[in-house]
């Protein structure tokens, strides 16, 4: 079975990117102003308490040693306490993080709807007036901020129109949906964007392989030749754009949920900032970092299974 | 000009294939090039017919021109007559099952004609599923069955492999078996054993021969090749510059060539021993398609012209019994030239 | 740059301007000028409180309305074009510079250093990099300085990807070998040889990378990460009319329209460069 070993290859390789992470992190925080024994005592506390609070957490040690202690609390899953809030780091982000991902996963299906049938209008229509009008409205959509987009659909769909909530949550899932429509959409069209650049390009480049001419030739209905030999195919390398631009795509979040007020990990992530409370900012940042590696696992193997040249 | 010479319709009833002023331009940024121009030629029922030039000839492009296989801003015009039906002017529906189903076709590299993401089986029985009502037990049979006819080993196992996964004469093996699912009644073939080495060369084209016979098909075979042609062909048609300028049964053809072309193509055919490198020994190269010479086409490359060729194209007349025709002014002086072989 | 002025000219010999490059540069000219001499355009000093004209309409003599301090919209349009172009230029400059260096110096050495910086470019591409940016930023503080450095320490990672790869190619190439049968030294056949010709994808990615840019210190503008009120900055100014969408949608949806045309102008002007090049290969 060569796609199983192919996943556990794959796997092995994500541990060198995880111990980075950590790695990265750990030097983001200990770069941060300030030492967490007096954040915790306040400004008046005495030498001795800082010395005693240090030596609790491991700060006297040497730096590798705090590494370690630090790289073993958060694989277990201990990411510390929230200064501002006063609950674990953990349960806030298992709170938050689903919005999160369920936005993005909304706003990717968003994004490939919107864009495999308009890059095969525009692959077909080839330098006609259809390609160029896609292409230039993708074109200036792939310019417009993502603030920009969401505070234009917020202040049309929402306020003046009314068809959809200014913001936040809903409680049953057919209302989470709807609250989050106009972010999801907000995020999406920028990367429906560059889907759509990619995968014309792509279906253009596959439209001229000769095994499309055979497929022709083999009289198959137009239908199956398109999505069987042409989208098969062409998905290929959008796969690949689709895993790297997954962090765009976090990153995106972090502002759309601050504009439609969603209470998902990036408005966790920009609270956290605001309150200067680090070990949210950490644990963000690396649950982050370790969603985006699994979302390139996920699609390097989507992408093997795409394409069986690959899990070889 | 030809029009005169050659009966421009069958009876309806008329098998085979009948190709009739074949013309296929593309409009390129320098001018139109003319990749195929006025090209006749018939195939008869179980009959081999050779198509023969250098690259850049036109015999690829009049192939893909029967299949309408050619995109824009190439145009064909002309007639292509199957079963007293013209494809060229077809509705797409209907030139849908033709493909596939009554003519089919293989191409040069099977590597690029295979779709590399689907299984060899699934490509042979999507091909199934076009033309036939066969269920997914009887396809899987077929698929099976025609495995076994082109001669792949296991067949059990290699129809769930990809492409990559075949050598290249097994790939070649397995597009004809794609190819053939339907049994259609042409085969068009184009430079098939080019890519391949030339013990597996000779491998394939026995097969192709061995598959005329089973399946009472007729093959058009497109190669620069003339060993291929003797091999294989019985009747063969010379193309230069998207022309054919000589036609003839293979045995007429190689004994007296009427065009000096030909005579050159002969000429550059390796004797035992030697290795196969095919078309080198004419002088000059292929003319530019967007800028033909005046006259005969060839005329630049042949040691036969004189001043008429300069100025007037020689019509593709008949030079013989047999269908023999030639499009050269000097046929006579060519056929009675020593002997080159 | 006079080597690629050359290349370029020579690249065109016969082949008409892509529109597309005619088109953004055009745009970039037009933005490059705003930036340098802002005051030339702008009707009123971008910062001036006018009590009388509070979140007035577009009119005659506030083509582009007022903000809620009277401010005049067209003027703190035109005056962000130097804080913006200024993003576009310094958050680039210095990751393309370093990157090409360290590019050039992994892809030719290959190796160790080359396997070392493939680990880190898969890590760099987990860290969304605007998390990582934002992250950054708030570590050092906010503002356009530690912008720049937040965003130097990421960028640099992806110019030389790029560069490496295609030094890996050029150095496979006779020419290569020529100079080093020729006793060049390493370094000059690196600078001098491959890196002029393996640069054009990292020039081309530039291109991309400042449309990019912009929409990155819009974006941190518009958190209250990048630059700071009451600088005119296109981000800063549509935080400053998010509230008022309703009642004065001109004072953010103008310096929108701004972000978009000088990220359009970016990303043509970038594929009529890519298109050159492409022609030239």
């Amino acid at each position: 079975m060569p796609l199983f070993s192919f996943v556990i290859r794959r796997l092995l390789q994500m541990i060198p990117t995880v111990i980075f992470i950590l790695v990265v992190t750990f030097v983001l925080v200990r770069m941060l102003p300030g030492d967490p024994a007096s954040a915790m005592l306040g400004d008046r506390a005495r030498d001795a308490d800082v010395n005693r609070i240090n030596h609790e957490l491991g700060l006297d040690q040497p730096l590798i040693v705090q590494f370690f202690y630090f790289a073993e609390r958060v694989v277990t899953g201990d990411l510390g306490n929230s200064i501002g809030l006063k609950v674990s780091v953990a349960s806030l982000i298992a709170d938050r993080l689903p919005v999160t991902l369920m936005l993005t996963v909304m706003s990717a299906v968003i994004a490939l709807v919107l864009s495999v049938p308009l890059a095969f209008v525009a692959a077909m229509k080839r330098e006609k007036l259809a390609d160029s009008v896609i292409r230039g409205t993708f074109q200036v959509g792939l310019s417009m901020p993502v603030f920009y987009v969401g505070i234009i659909l917020l202040t049309v769909f929402a306020a003046q129109w009314k068809l959809f909530p200014v913001g936040g949550y809903g409680t049953t899932l057919p209302d989470k949906l709807y609250h989050l429509f106009l972010p999801a959409l907000t995020l999406a069209l920028s990367f429906a964007a560059v889907l759509m650049r990619n995968l014309r390009a792509s279906i253009i480049n596959v439209m001229n392989a000769e095994y499309v001419d055979f497929a022709i030739a083999k009289g198959l209905r137009s239908r199956v030749i398109m999505i069987k030999h042409i989208l098969r195919n062409a998905l290929i390398s959008t796969v690949t754009l689709f895993g790297l631009q997954i962090g765009t795509l976090f990153g995106g979040a972090v502002i759309t949920e601050t504009v439609f007020a969603v209470p998902g990990a990036g408005r966790l992530l920009i609270d956290s900032i605001y309150g200067r409370d680090y070990p949210v900012l950490q644990g963000l940042t690396i649950s982050l970092a370790v969603l985006v590696s699994l979302t390139f696992l996920v699609t390097d193997i989507l992408q093997a299974w795409l394409d069986p040249r690959i899990a070889r | 000009m030809t029009a005169s010479t050659v009966p421009t319709s069958l009876p309806q009833t008329a098998p085979g294939l009948l190709v009739r002023g074949l013309t296929t331009t593309f409009d390129t940024s320098r001018g139109v090039a003319i990749a195929a121009a006025d090209v006749d030629f018939d195939v008869a029922p179980g009959e081999v017919v050779g198509l023969v030039g250098e690259s850049g000839s036109g015999k690829s492009v009049t192939l893909r021109s029967i299949m309408r296989l050619i995109r824009e801003p190439g145009k064909v015009t002309g007639r292509v007559e199957w079963g007293g039906r013209d494809l060229v002017a077809m509705p797409a529906e209907e030139l849908r099952r033709v493909r596939g189903g009554e003519i089919a076709m293989i191409f040069q590299e099977p590597m690029t004609a295979l779709n590399p993401v689907l299984p060899i089986g699934a490509q042979i029985e999507e091909n199934l599923v076009a033309h036939t009502d066969l269920n997914r037990r009887q396809r899987r049979e077929r698929a099976l069955e025609l495995m076994n006819i082109v001669g792949i080993p296991a067949p059990e196992r290699r129809l769930d492999e990809y492409p990559h996964q075949f050598s290249g004469g097994m790939r070649q093996r397995a597009m004809i078996a794609i190819a053939l699912a339907c049994s259609p009644k042409l085969l068009l073939a184009d430079e098939p054993t080019t890519a391949l080495d030339v013990t597996i060369q000779d491998q394939i084209l026995k097969l192709l021969l061995d598959l005329r016979d089973r399946m009472a098909m007729s093959v058009v075979l497109v190669t620069h090749d003339l060993g291929v042609v003797a091999a294989t062909c019985d009747r063969m048609a010379v193309m230069y510059a998207g022309r054919i300028v000589e036609t003839g049964t293979v045995a007429d053809v190689f004994a007296c060539p009427n065009h000096p072309y030909t005579r050159g193509l002969l000429g550059s055919v390796p004797r035992s021993g030697q290795s196969r490198t095919m078309l080198q020994s004419i002088d000059g190269t292929p003319p530019n398609l967007t800028d033909l010479p005046d006259g005969c086409a060839f005329h630049p490359r042949c040691s036969f012209a004189t001043e008429i060729c300069l100025k007037q194209r020689p019509p593709l007349d008949l030079v013989g019994t047999d269908g023999r025709r030639a499009a050269c002014h000097h046929h006579e002086r060519v056929a009675a030239a020593e002997p080159i072989l | 740059m006079s080597a690629l002025a050359k290349t370029a000219r020579s690249m065109l010999r016969g082949k008409p301007m892509p529109r597309s490059l005619i088109t953004g540069g055009s745009i970039l000219l037009v933005s490059l000028i705003m930036a340098v001499w802002p005051t030339l355009f702008a009707p009123y000093d971008p910062n001036e409180f006018d009590y009388n004209a509070l979140l007035a309409a577009p009119s005659l003599a506030h083509p582009f309305g007022t903000d809620s301090f009277g401010r005049d919209v067209l003027s703190r349009v035109i005056h962000a074009y130097t804080v913006d172009m200024q993003i576009a230029v310094f958050a680039t400059v210095g990751p393309f510079v370093f990157g090409t260096l360290v590019g050039a110096f992994v892809g030719y050495v290959g190796g160790f250093w080359e396997a070392l910086f493939g680990r880190l470019v898969d890590a760099t591409v987990t860290f969304p990099f605007l998390v990582l940016v934002i992250a950054i930023v708030s570590v050092l503080g906010p503002g356009l300085g530690n912008m720049y450095v937040a965003v130097g320490i990421v960028g640099w990672v992806f110019y030389a990807r790029l560069v490496a790869s295609e030094i890996k190619v050029q150095k496979r190439l006779d020419y290569a070998d020529a100079g080093r049968v020729m006793g060049y030294t390493p370094w000059r056949i690196v600078f001098r040889h491959l890196l002029p010709n393996a640069i054009t994808p990292a020039i081309v990615y530039w291109m991309t990378d400042m449309a990019l840019a912009i929409l990155l210190g819009s974006s941190l503008g518009y958190l209250g990460l990048g630059a700071q009120p009451p600088t005119a900055e296109w981000g800063v100014q549509i935080a400053d009319g998010k509230n008022f969408m309703n009642t004065a949608w001109w004072i953010s949806v103008f310096p929108g329209v701004a972000i978009v045309l000088t990220g359009l102008g970016f990303s043509l002007a970038g594929d009529g460069v890519a298109e050159i090049l492409r022609v030239r290969r």
